[in-house]
């Protein structure tokens, strides 16, 4: 009697959580070795891991420039001139491992010989790319400066609950909101940020379009991003502080420790665990990056901002094609679950 | 080695005055105990000699030197908490290393000092093991090595023994008194145990609210009690409390009667009484004679008695409806409701000038 009154307690939850995180985390998989589309006339097929060659289909071609009939190499504005790639990418017969495929990147080398890594689906690659470069440079930092304000924040002075408050405040706001403020200032004709950047110049500064460069538009969503999501690990960090018995201060303060010794013996072994989970949270988080580049940039200039999640997106709704944005996010959940488990691993306890 | 020296300290937080005008003269080498009940402020003043809190006013010497502004690492002072406070993420050997690590003292220089210190406490088997892995009694003595291995001119105790059961705390205590004897530095010890102040102390200081009520040698305190404080701090079971009035102040011999007690000689003990006035008379319940039915001045009957073996504790009520306790020698049988009488030797009683 007592078990059927819990569940049905828990089935409304149960039911919700089913409908929407575990039978779509299974479909998503079935999906991604199909050919579904969101709205179609022709029945799905079976594709294998079609969908997955697609996503991870590279390949490398090294070319040599074009000479001219005695030898020289042919060059055009003091460049060399290689012969066309779409020779190469075009013709099924001769080069299958090259067909559709398109310039990623290459690198020279040498005068004459240069190297061409093509790819079947250049976009993803590059918000791969983006992601992992978003990860390695919000993860530390945001994880630092959270660290920084917690200690900031962890003493009894009066007041203390408004700064509190304050670094806290923008982690309660919508990300979508806080990404349609900072458009205004990083705006590249009166924006904020130009304005307080030419009055601390006294106009030496050259207004900026942040978002609208390639060079900016990465670093100035990573910068907002930090400063959003740091009032929350701040406050992570500070319950691992706060379990610090003050005593253990006190021994150290007795035995002469100063502040980096005290911080070195005392405050990061007793931030052992909290440190561990942060960093999971904050990796995780980060390479759920996507509200940010939907609102600011929409994966631009030129494919500088493309996500992992914004393509997923993209793909799915955008190009309706289901199967395509199943595979990204299939790979995302093995991507964030390795290292994961890989984050594990290295802070085991020995 | 440094003797200290408090004159008129005074603490303040905030609006409330915990240290009320102390003044401590601690010789070199002494073991000085701090006691009083809770709240009484004997951590806070042993905080301020650390150099913990700040002094509010009024002068700290430790050595000759006056420290009130200096901070704890350069006032030469080690400290043992209640909480062991010993970290918990480094073996035995780091921990007691730790003074020394701070100050980027030479290997061998530490080797053999941790040695010594790990010896001194029998824990050289001890050495290697994580805190997580050992008693209460044994990360105590961690704590203690600690202290030990900076060689301090002054060792601070915060209630050391508080987290220990009883048999372990017997047996730390032991060490902590030969630890004293070995090394004769001067030690600073709270507690609110009696027993601990009673069998470590050169010297007891008596706190309460702050202020000193009482400080010399244990046995001074336990025969000539200043005040009523004192009395009923000292010995278990407490002073038996009963109010007199003085019905003959001479100058020798204080004449007093209550309800309880009719017409006794008792000495004066240099305080001020005069006729008429209130007065408190104490006997320690091991100075009560149980005699024979009514022959005795004081009467009333059983109410609960405690058979400890070694002596046996009887709650009385008198006939005038005072209570008193008696401390029996040995095993002895009483029920409740038994009519008893106890005599005792008026020399032993002591007479104060407060009301009870």
């Amino acid at each position: 009697m007592q078990n059927r009154a819990g569940w049905l307690m828990a089935g409304p939850a149960f039911l919700l959580i089913a409908a929407f995180l575990i039978i779509p985390f299974f479909m998503a998989i079935g999906f991604s070795f199909t050919n579904q589309r969101l709205v179609s006339p022709n029945p799905t097929e079976w594709v294998g891991t079609a969908n997955y060659e697609r996503l991870f289909g590279i390949a490398v071609l090294t070319l040599e420039a074009e000479r001219d009939e005695d030898g020289t190499v042919r060059t055009k504005d003091g460049e060399p001139v290689f012969p066309s790639l779409r020779s190469y990418t075009r013709n099924k017969d001769d080069h299958p491992e090259y067909y559709r495929k398109r310039e990623w990147f290459s690198f020279g080398r040498g005068e004459d010989r240069r190297t061409f890594v093509l790819a079947t689906d250049v976009v993803f690659l590059k918000a791969v790319r983006n992601t992992l470069f978003f990860v390695a440079v919000v993860a530390p930092l945001q994880a630092t400066a959270a660290l920084g304000l917690a200690m900031l924040i962890n003493r009894k002075v009066r007041g203390i609950n408004i700064f509190r408050t304050v670094y806290f405040m923008p982690v309660v706001i919508s990300m979508v909101v806080v990404s349609m403020l900072w458009r205004f200032i990083y705006d590249g004709q009166n924006g904020l940020l130009n304005t307080v950047l030419d009055l601390l110049t006294f106009g030496w500064f050259e207004p900026v379009d942040w978002l609208g460069r390639t060079s900016t538009a990465l670093p100035s969503i990573m910068a907002m991003s930090i400063w959003q999501g740091v009032g929350f690990h701040m406050i992570i960090w500070l319950s691992g502080l706060q379990t610090i018995p003050a005593s253990l201060y006190e021994a150290a303060r007795i035995e002469g420790a100063s502040r980096w010794q005290t911080f070195r013996y005392v405050t990061w072994p007793g931030l052992r665990n909290t440190a561990i989970l942060v960093m999971i949270i904050i990796t995780m988080q980060a390479f759920t990056l996507y509200p940010q580049i939907a609102v600011m940039t929409g994966g631009g200039p030129l494919d500088s901002t493309q996500s992992i999640v914004f393509q997923m997106v993209e793909r799915g709704y955008g190009k309706q094609d289901i199967s395509g944005g199943s595979t990204i996010s299939v790979f995302l959940f093995l991507f964030v679950l390795s290292i994961s488990l890989l984050q594990r691993w290295l802070t085991r306890e020995k | 080695m440094a003797g200290i020296q408090l004159s008129n300290v005074r603490k303040q937080f905030g609006t409330v005055e915990v240290i009320r005008g102390v003044d401590i003269d601690i010789e070199d080498g002494d073991f000085v105990v701090f006691v009083g009940p809770s709240g009484c402020g004997k951590s806070t003043l042993l905080r301020l000699i650390a150099g913990l809190e700040d002094i509010s006013s009024g002068e700290l010497r430790i050595g000759g030197r006056v420290v009130n502004d200096l901070q704890p690492k350069e006032r030469g002072v080690a400290m043992v908490f209640q909480s062991y406070a010993i970290f918990p993420h480094m073996t035995v050997r780091e921990n007691i290393a730790f003074g020394l690590t701070i100050r980027r003292e030479s290997k061998s220089v530490v080797e053999r000092k941790v040695a010594e210190a790990a010896r001194m406490l029998q824990m050289e088997s001890l050495l290697d093991r994580r805190p997580s892995q050992l008693s209460g009694g044994q990360r105590q003595r961690v704590a203690i090595g600690r202290a030990v291995v900076r060689d301090p001119s002054v060792f601070l105790f915060d209630e050391p023994l508080s987290n220990l059961d009883a048999a372990l705390r017997m047996s730390t205590r032991q060490e902590i008194a030969t630890l004293h004897s070995q090394l004769k530095t001067t030690m600073i010890y709270v507690t609110h145990d009696q027993v601990e102040a009673m069998t470590l102390a050169d010297k007891i200081v008596v706190l309460r609210d702050g202020e000193v009520m009482q400080a010399g040698a244990p046995m001074d305190l336990y025969h000539n009690p200043a005040n009523l404080f004192v009395a009923g701090f000292l010995g278990a079971p407490s002073m038996n409390f009963i109010a007199v009035t003085v019905d003959d102040a001479g100058a020798d011999m204080v004449r007093v009667s209550g309800p309880a007690i009719s017409g006794l000689d008792v000495k004066r003990r240099e305080r001020s009484h005069a006729t008429g006035q209130k007065a408190t008379l104490g006997i320690r319940p091991q100075q009560l004679r149980p005699v024979s039915d009514g022959t005795g001045p004081l009467n009333g009957r059983v109410v609960l008695t405690e058979r400890l073996g070694s002596e046996t504790i009887v709650d009385v009520r008198l006939n005038s409806n005072d209570s008193i306790v008696a401390a029996l020698p040995e095993d002895t049988i009483l029920h409740p409701g038994d009519a008893v009488s106890f005599d005792f030797d008026p020399a032993h009683a002591h007479l104060f000038d407060e009301a009870p």
